[in-house]
């Protein structure tokens, strides 16, 4: 961190990290017992902590703890609440472990569990009991656990270095960061040494070959310090938080920033583990990146399996891990290194021969040269076996096709030297060998074209060279041929090959890049949740050859969505790809967790939540732990999620819209009814309360107006009414349609009595085709769509125009209208007036509902019908409706002739 | 029996609703057109008061409290022929058609005007003290001959089909009373033709055209959209 000026407030970071903090707070705390080695009481000092929470009232679960036969560990287990373990068989012996679910399902607010790094026995949920611990942190159950020293990651090659023992159950140092409280148990090694004796530890045979072996005392001095460093080194951490969120000042080292690049070369494990133990005490971030080549794609499945292990190691030891593409390492290296402020670069100290580096420079100096304002650690390895693990593969496997066609190749190039020998000299038949060896090196490889060239050399001075057939030669200029011939020949063989590598090198990418392309251009034209499946089953079942099983959740389950045709998943599948779902982390085949499985199961992550799980089920099965599978089904999976968000975003988009909209009509709807009910009670309230009141003083004429009026506008009332509950009733689907042949002028004729009032004087025309069939309809409705229609005409065209209604046979549909000479409508509203409460403005305050016409709509459309309006020419508005002449799935003829 | 009880008096009335403005407004506008108002609140009540008081017409709402109007129609008719008109709203026209087929007389869709209520009530009672129909029977231009089986509109004669007669004469001896598509077809063709109303329909339409002057809005022969038909009385 660094601290500008006397400023005294946190800097940003370290609040950003407090808030990290309580944003943990809904996850368990880790208490770690830490120990330096076996017997030192760290279980006894868990279980002492345990009573105390108990006796506090805090609800303790042993969830497992291991006594060894100890008794005082015994005495202290009693009176705890404990969960009997589970029992797996395997290879003959029964082992027991933690039963996680049950804990999970109990729910203790403390859980114990000893021996954080234990391996789980087959059959478990998890390869690693810490992978068991941290499901229970994250369902927000507090774990007690205890630990050596040893099994820390980072300290392992340390360890192995003091001891000489490997310890193969290693935790990954982040738990150590990640625990809320550390305890360091510790007794000197004397004590120790004195419990062993005394075989409190453990049974007495057992004891004295551990006292030869593990226990000197050298050993635990050195493991007793190992812990006291690592504690004191934590509770420094924790002091410097202290310190920054409280804005204590205090003396802040520079920003540091590491970085180590892996190879897959068997000491890549060391450079991570003593960059790791570098960034700790410079208390810097670290970065681990691998650098892919053109070459990378010619390394062995072994040594890519080896780099998929090493990042993973990286990323258990707290690395910023990532891959980069480049053509030169050392180039790589430092771009990366400068674009991320990384003040170091650790490398490791070249294990090649001298003479190698002749050749070609080191790694090392490269990066020294290029490395400009960074410091370089050279890291040394002191491993005895050297350089014979190269990180490139091994030959590739003896081909024998390939020898033979570079045999095949010189016969040939001899017979046609043979040919030519007439016409041109030897030297010139040089030409045609390193022919046959460009041939062979783009053919048939490096190694065949190397021995083309050999073999070329040989046949050349066999068969053409004076004196012929016989390898001697008599003119020595000759040698210098063959010289030429061999090194040129071996030359092009190298370069040609090495391009080959190149061309293969950027192909796989190539493919992998057009697939990571198709996958996302099907996707973003994947417009609903369906079409984003098909594309993925269908892309990662062509670029991968892989089969998908995609799991979406559905309310509180997760199911199937959808999948590769003939994948059959089982209950367990379906297990591992919930666990991936819920924990947010990989799981099944490849991963550390539920390994029995036979899928990979990956999240689908966005940045906010986790919208499913794909199961992959890969052809090949080393492809798993393969890195560039790997980071390219990451790829994939992130793509997924991507588009799954997208289409979620836009769903949510869309209801919001209509849940708008419905808003808007609600409140159109109270405005409407506000005013349209309103308006005619106020002329009927005011007539019927002046004729009451001041009757007497009104003269006939006037109070016959005044209730004229009134009654007028109870018409208008009793209308708008109908209206509203015809509407409700369309909304609501309860608008039942009863068709029965029906003739259109009986339909115009009740239509025309209904408004027979309102109409007044007014002339209609009425233009019934000659040969109109009876047609299905409801006449009720149908009448009531005709008054509408009737209504609007009247209201918006002026009192002495002439209103038409034509009907007529129009195809196999009927088509009526309703023309007036009104204003009309603008071009732009024609479509919006069947709307719900659109209103055409105009000036004489003719007061419609703007209900009408969107009941006729719905009832002609519950007719099977449509109806559109249209300007006529010469002013006016024409609406027509169409309604099709047969009952629609019911008897055969049902169109009557009149 | 209706008829010996209104000589001398006036027609009595029972006025069925559960709705107390309606009844006060009905009681008002009745009373001041002489007749004798009864007013019954339920249809038990109004069951009881039927029996009781032998209205000459009985004004119901076919929405009661507790019975279903049709039902109070059923049962009366099982020994009253009384006219009964039916109030009911526009939305239930098979409220309507079941209360006419169940007997009743005439219905009038709320609201309603005064004037209409009061034709629809003495065209009931016409109906009642008329036991036999005119021989002839005129309307506007329209003239039907029932002896002769002559129809002339505006002294032309006109020829009809037989059937088209039969309907007519139906509608005549029913002047101003509704009658539903199924009575009519009941009547003139029999049980069988009850799913067939587009022959009623084409037989409508055809004697409209003889008869009306202007088929697409009629004056003699009035469509009820849903229910049925009703020949226009004489004012």
């Amino acid at each position: 961190m660094i601290r500008t000026d006397d400023d005294n407030r946190p800097v940003p970071e370290a609040l950003l990290k407090r808030v990290e903090a309580e944003e943990e707070k809904g996850k368990g705390k880790l208490k770690i017992f830490l120990g330096y080695a076996a017997g030192v009481g760290k279980t006894y000092a868990m279980l002492e902590a345990a009573r105390q929470r108990l006796s506090e009232g805090r609800d303790v679960l042993a969830a497992y703890v291991e006594s060894h036969g100890r008794s005082e560990t015994d005495a202290l287990m009693a009176g705890l609440p404990g969960i009997p373990p589970l029992y797996l068989k395997y290879q003959g012996m029964v082992l027991t472990e933690p039963d996680l679910d049950g804990v999970l399902e109990r729910r203790p607010q403390i859980a114990l569990v000893d021996e954080l790094a234990h391996t789980n026995a087959p059959g478990c949920r998890h390869d690693k009991r810490w992978k068991d611990v941290e499901e229970l942190l994250t369902a927000g159950i507090d774990v007690y656990t205890t630990v050596n020293v040893q099994h820390f990651e980072s300290l392992n090659d340390v360890v192995a270095q003091i001891t000489g023992v490997e310890v193969q159950e290693t935790i990954p140092d982040a738990l150590l960061d990640q625990a809320a409280e550390i305890r360091l148990v510790d007794i000197t090694p004397d004590e120790l040494l004195q419990r062993l004796r005394e075989g409190k530890v453990y049974i007495p045979e057992q004891a004295a070959r551990a006292m030869e072996t593990f226990f000197r005392p050298g050993n635990l001095i050195a493991l007793r310090e190992l812990s006291l460093r690592r504690t004191a080194s934590r509770v420094d951490t924790q002091m410097r938080a202290y310190m920054e969120t409280r804005s204590i000042p205090g003396p802040w080292p520079a920003a540091e920033r590491l970085l180590v690049c892996v190879s897959g070369s068997p000491f890549s494990e060391k450079l991570i583990r003593a960059t790791r133990r570098l960034a700790d005490e410079l208390k810097a971030p670290w970065y681990t990146i691998y650098i892919e080549t053109p070459s990378s794609s010619k390394h062995s499945r072994q040594n890519r399996r080896r780099v998929w292990r090493d990042m993973r190691l990286a990323e258990s030891l707290g690395a910023h891990v990532a891959t980069v593409t480049a053509t030169s390492v050392p180039e790589a290296a430092v771009d990366y290194a400068l674009r991320h402020n990384v003040t170091k670069i650790v490398v490791g100290k070249p294990t090649k021969p001298r003479w190698r580096e002749l050749l070609s420079p080191p790694v090392v100096d490269r990066v020294i040269r290029l490395s400009g304002p960074m410091d370089v650690c050279v890291v040394s390895f002191d491993s005895p076996e050297g350089p014979s693990q190269t990180a490139v593969s091994p030959a590739p496997p003896f081909q024998p096709s390939g020898y033979a066609g570079s045999i095949a190749l010189i016969g040939l190039a001899s017979i046609l030297c043979q040919l030519v020998r007439p016409y041109i000299s030897p030297t010139n038949m040089v030409m045609v060998y390193l022919l046959a060896v460009v041939l062979a090196a783009i053919r048939l490889g490096l190694r065949p074209a190397i021995l083309t060239a050999f073999l070329g050399m040989l046949a050349f001075d066999f068969f053409f060279v004076p004196p012929r057939f016989t390898f001697a030669v008599a003119d020595t200029e000759y040698l210098i041929t063959f010289t030429a011939l061999f090194t040129v020949g071996v030359v092009i063989s190298s370069l040609v090959s090495k391009a080959r590598e190149r061309a293969e090198a950027v192909r796989t990418r190539e493919v992998q890049t057009a697939s990571l392309y198709y996958l996302s251009r099907d996707l973003a034209a994947a417009a609903d949740i369906g079409a984003i499946l098909d594309a993925v089953v269908r892309n990662l079942g062509e670029s991968l050859r892989a089969r998908v099983a995609l799991f979406l959740p559905e309310g509180e389950r997760l199911e199937i969505s959808a999948s590769s045709s003939g994948l059959i998943l089982d209950m367990n599948e379906r297990t591992v790809a919930d666990w991936s779902y819920r924990n947010r982390q990989p799981a099944g085949r490849g991963t550390g967790t539920l390994i029995s499985a036979d899928l990979l199961y990956l999240p689908l992550q966005s940045a906010t939540s986790v919208l499913g799980v794909m199961g992959i089920d890969l052809e090949d099965h080393d492809d798993y732990t393969v890195q560039e599978t790997r980071r390219l089904l990451d790829a994939f999976a992130t793509q997924i999620a991507m588009a799954l968000e997208r289409v979620q975003l836009a769903h949510q988009a869309e209801q919001a819209q209509l849940l708008q909209a419905r808003e808007n009509l609600e409140r159109a709807l109270l405005n409407s009814i506000s005013h349209d009910l309103r308006t005619p009670l106020v002329t009927i309230t005011g007539v019927l309360s002046s004729v009451l009141e001041e009757g007497d003083h009104l003269s006939g004429q006037a109070r016959r107006e005044l209730l004229e009026s009134a009654r007028e506008e109870s018409g208008r009332l009793n209308r708008f009414v109908g209206n509203l509950l015809d509407m409700t009733r369309l909304e609501a689907g309860a608008m039942t349609v009863k068709r029965e042949p029906s003739d259109v002028q009986d339909l115009i004729g009740c239509a025309l009595a209904a408004v027979e009032q309102r109409l007044g004087p007014r002339s209609v025309a009425v233009n019934l085709a000659p040969d109109l069939p009876l047609v299905p309809l409801d006449m009720v409705l149908m009448t009531q769509v005709l008054v509408n229609l009737l209504d609007n005409a009247l209201k918006y065209s002026h009192r002495d125009s002439a209103i038409e209604i034509d009907a007529a046979r129009d195809g196999d549909r009927l088509r009526l209208s309703v023309a007036d000479r009104g204003p009309g409508i603008p071009e732009a509203d024609l479509e919006r007036v069947f709307d719900k409460f659109y209103r055409v403005p105009v000036p004489e305050g003719a007061g419609g509902t703007g209900l009408g016409l969107s009941i006729c709509r719905g009832i002609v459309e519950a007719h099977g019908g449509t109806v559109s309006a249209v300007n006529r020419s010469g002013g006016g508005l024409r609406v027509t409706v169409r309604l099709p002449l047969e009952m629609f799935g019911k008897e055969e003829n049902n169109a009557y002739g009149i | 029996m209706a008829s010996d009880k209104t000589k001398g008096n006036l027609p009595h009335i029972l006025v069925v609703d559960d709705e107390a403005a309606i009844q006060r407004f009905l009681r008002t506008v009745l009373d001041a057109e002489e007749f004798t108002v009864h007013q019954a609140e339920t249809g038990h009540a109004a069951l009881a008061a039927a029996a009781v008081i032998k209205p000459d017409v009985i004004l119901l709402d076919l929405g009661l409290p507790d019975l279903d109007g049709v039902e109070v129609i059923r049962r009366i008719r099982e020994w009253s022929p009384v006219p009964i008109i039916v109030l009911s709203v526009r939305e239930r026209e098979d409220e309507k058609v079941q209360a006419l087929d169940a007997g009743a007389d005439d219905y009038l869709t709320k609201p309603f005007g005064i004037a209409e209520l009061l034709a629809r009530i003495r065209a009931s009672l016409r109906r009642t003290l008329q036991q036999v129909p005119e021989p002839v029977f005129t309307l506007g231009g329209l003239v039907v001959d029932l002896p002769r089986r002559l129809v002339s509109v505006d002294g032309a004669e006109v020829q009809l089909t037989p059937t088209e007669y039969d309907l007519l004469r139906l509608l005549v001896t029913h002047a101003g009373k509704v009658l539903t598509h199924g009575q009519i077809l009941r009547q003139l063709w029999g049980n069988a033709y009850l799913e067939q109303p587009h022959v009623l329909r084409v037989n409508i339409s055809n004697l409209r055209r003889k008869i009306e002057a202007d088929p697409s809005r009629p004056r003699f022969i009035i469509t009820e959209p849903g229910v049925g038909y009703r020949l226009q009385t004489p004012r």
